[in-house]
């Protein structure tokens, strides 16, 4: 009895505070959404009205005139499609080889992997930048992907740890069978780590999709800008009209919150294992 | 003596497999070379020769138009005399010793509550997460609209409380608390993976404390924060390293002049102005590995500290 009230009390309380904090976390979205629908003649009332007036849609439309939204959202699919096959290629290959295949390279190697995730993305920037300068590939969205496709030391991680969760009597069959390498890899392995491919592809499209300092320094011509750098001239260029950047926020944010509510799981998977192993 | 010797007679029908394993051997190794290839190129190209070329420019006057000569410790002297860049490496301190404790604890605090066993659970575990997917560069555009100054919502909520609201990001005191509580929004992928360690944490612990009369305060204090020490000690290390090299959101709150003041002049950011708008490429360099090895000592000093906190579970 005396627990029963004291459980009430505890979880009332629990509530009071989650609706405090969920106030400070929810309003920024709805004040985000209101003043993307308001007027220009109601942004600066005071007291500030959550609630337009007059629900003003065409701000969304004409958001999109205010820069070249349909070419930067090409721009930005391109490198983000790109990268992402990139790291789905070669990502579970080296994984592979990490985790199960049986050579003297594979200890060292997950080492140097370890260490070259802790690697300040500021210090192989410069020289990587001179590189791509020297052959004549800064300006282009090449730099923004090509290094997917050699291999990312998080991803790796990620898929060797998954590789060794498998039992080992997988591949044993297979070799035995007389399968080849390649083969026991394409059709038994890969198939099986289709959940740790999602959570891979998933990271990697909101890693293109949300990159600022990439394509910042890479990209200079405006009709090769990603959304995010057009966001940020957007911003830059028209400063003061708050409901025209809130329209195009909100259509720049909104993919990928329909991602998170698509594959759910796949999003906690891949964050829980960031922090856990 | 082979034939009067047990031990000899078992190894010549092992001999002939021997072989064949050695050809298997050498086929793995083949394949494990193989498979491995492209991480293999993809550490030597973006890798290890970046890094080398990064300590030799950081030792040159290196820019993109001109090649530079060598200085010997020229960068790294220069910069011990450069004001901005104390002031950038104040700043990202100012910012990392007081932003990663709040968020641990801030995280923490939300994942205990998000832990309970309460009604809409779910709803609010989606409430805390969703923030941190928003793309940084639209984040500020949200809280540069929600700390304005004379029309922002948290200064008329503030106002309604009685509290005159400061200038936020247009002061110089003000910039930085403004960039802390930015990133307490974003604390969403934290709360996540504390979840996740509060629930490896075996119920039996609480029944033994249970039985033992122990309350719900000495529960947390005696059991869950103690199990979830290996957890917060990974966030802090993860969130150390970030803050220090935390760019995209002070370069574009302030279009990357760090105003007001150079208050936001974060350390990252003071490198990329070196070496994308002066192209002091090699200066920019001698910065990069001076940020690395910071980062290496704070990280290489929560590592010392880790025995006197961290408990891990099934030792003492």
């Amino acid at each position: 009895m005396k627990n029963a009230t004291a459980r009430r009390i505890r979880h009332l309380a629990a509530h009071l505070f989650l609706i405090l904090f969920g106030l400070f976390f929810l309003s920024p979205f709805l004040w985000l959404v209101s003043t993307s629908l308001k007027p220009d003649t109601e942004l600066f009332l005071w007291p500030p009205k959550w609630i337009p007036g007059t629900f003003v849609w065409s701000n969304y439309p004409d958001a999109l005139d205010y820069f070249p939204f349909f070419t930067y959202l090409r721009n930005t699919l391109g490198i983000t499609v790109l990268a992402t096959i990139g790291v789905l290629l070669s990502c579970p290959l080296v994984a592979y080889s990490l985790a199960r295949i049986p050579w003297k390279g594979s200890k060292p190697l997950f080492g140097l992997t370890l260490v070259l995730m802790m690697l300040p993305y500021q210090v192989t920037m410069i020289p990587i930048f001179i590189v791509f300068k020297k052959i004549g590939l800064v300006g282009t969205n090449v730099p923004l992907w090509l290094p997917a496709f050699f291999g990312a030391p998080f991803y790796i991680f990620l898929l060797r740890q998954f590789f060794m969760g498998l039992p080992k009597e997988l591949e044993d069959a297979g070799r035995i069978d007389g399968a080849s390498e390649p083969r026991i890899y394409s059709r038994i392995m890969l198939p099986l780590c289709k959940p740790a491919l999602l959570t891979v592809a998933l990271f990697q499209i909101i890693g293109s999709w949300t990159d600022y300092q990439g394509p910042l320094i890479y990209l200079s011509d405006e009709a090769q800008y990603t959304l995010m750098l057009g966001l940020s001239s957007f911003k830059t260029q028209h400063g003061a009209e708050w409901q025209m950047m809130m329209a195009a926020n909100v259509m720049i944010t909104l993919p990928i919150i329909i991602l998170y509510f698509v594959v759910q799981k796949a999003f906690i998977r891949g964050i829980t294992f960031s922090g856990i192993k | 003596m082979a034939v009067s010797d047990p031990a000899a007679r078992t190894v010549r029908p092992v001999a002939k497999p021997s072989s064949r394993s050695s050809t298997y051997k050498r086929k793995m190794s083949l394949y494990g070379f193989l498979f491995a290839l492209p991480w293999i190129l993809g550490i030597v190209l973006f890798n290890a020769y970046p890094l080398i070329m990064s300590v030799y420019y950081s030792f040159t006057t290196y820019s993109v138009l001109d090649p530079g000569e060598w200085v010997g410790a020229g960068n790294y002297k220069e910069l011990t005399a450069d004001n901005t860049f104390w002031i950038s490496i104040c700043n990202t301190l100012y910012y990392t010793v007081i932003s990663v404790p709040l968020n641990i604890a801030v995280g923490v605090g939300l994942a205990l509550l998000l832990n309970m066993k309460i009604r809409g659970q779910g709803i609010y575990r989606t409430l805390f997460f969703l923030p941190s997917l928003v793309p940084a560069v639209a984040s500020t555009i949200i809280w540069l609209w929600l700390l304005n100054p004379q029309f922002g919502l948290v200064n008329y909520v503030l106002e309604q409380f009685g509290i005159p609201g400061p200038p936020w990001l247009g002061d110089e005191h003000w910039s930085k608390p403004s960039l802390i509580l930015m990133g307490v929004w974003g604390v969403g992928q934290a709360i996540v993976i504390y979840l996740a360690g509060l629930q490896d944490i075996p119920q039996d612990y609480y029944d033994a404390a249970e039985v033992d009369g122990a309350g719900t305060m000495r529960k947390l204090r005696h059991i869950t924060l103690p199990l979830m020490t290996p957890v917060i000690f990974f966030n802090l290390i993860m969130g150390t390293i970030g803050a220090m090299q935390n760019f995209v959101l002070p370069y574009t709150l302030t279009n990357g002049t760090g105003s007001p003041a150079n208050s936001l002049m974060l350390y990252v950011m003071y490198l990329y102005q070196n070496a994308f708008n002066y192209l002091k490429m090699g200066y920019a360099s001698a910065m990069a590995w001076i940020l690395f090895l910071i980062v290496a000592l704070l990280t290489a000093l929560i590592f010392v500290t880790q025995k006197r906190w961290v408990h891990y579970q099934g030792k003492d």
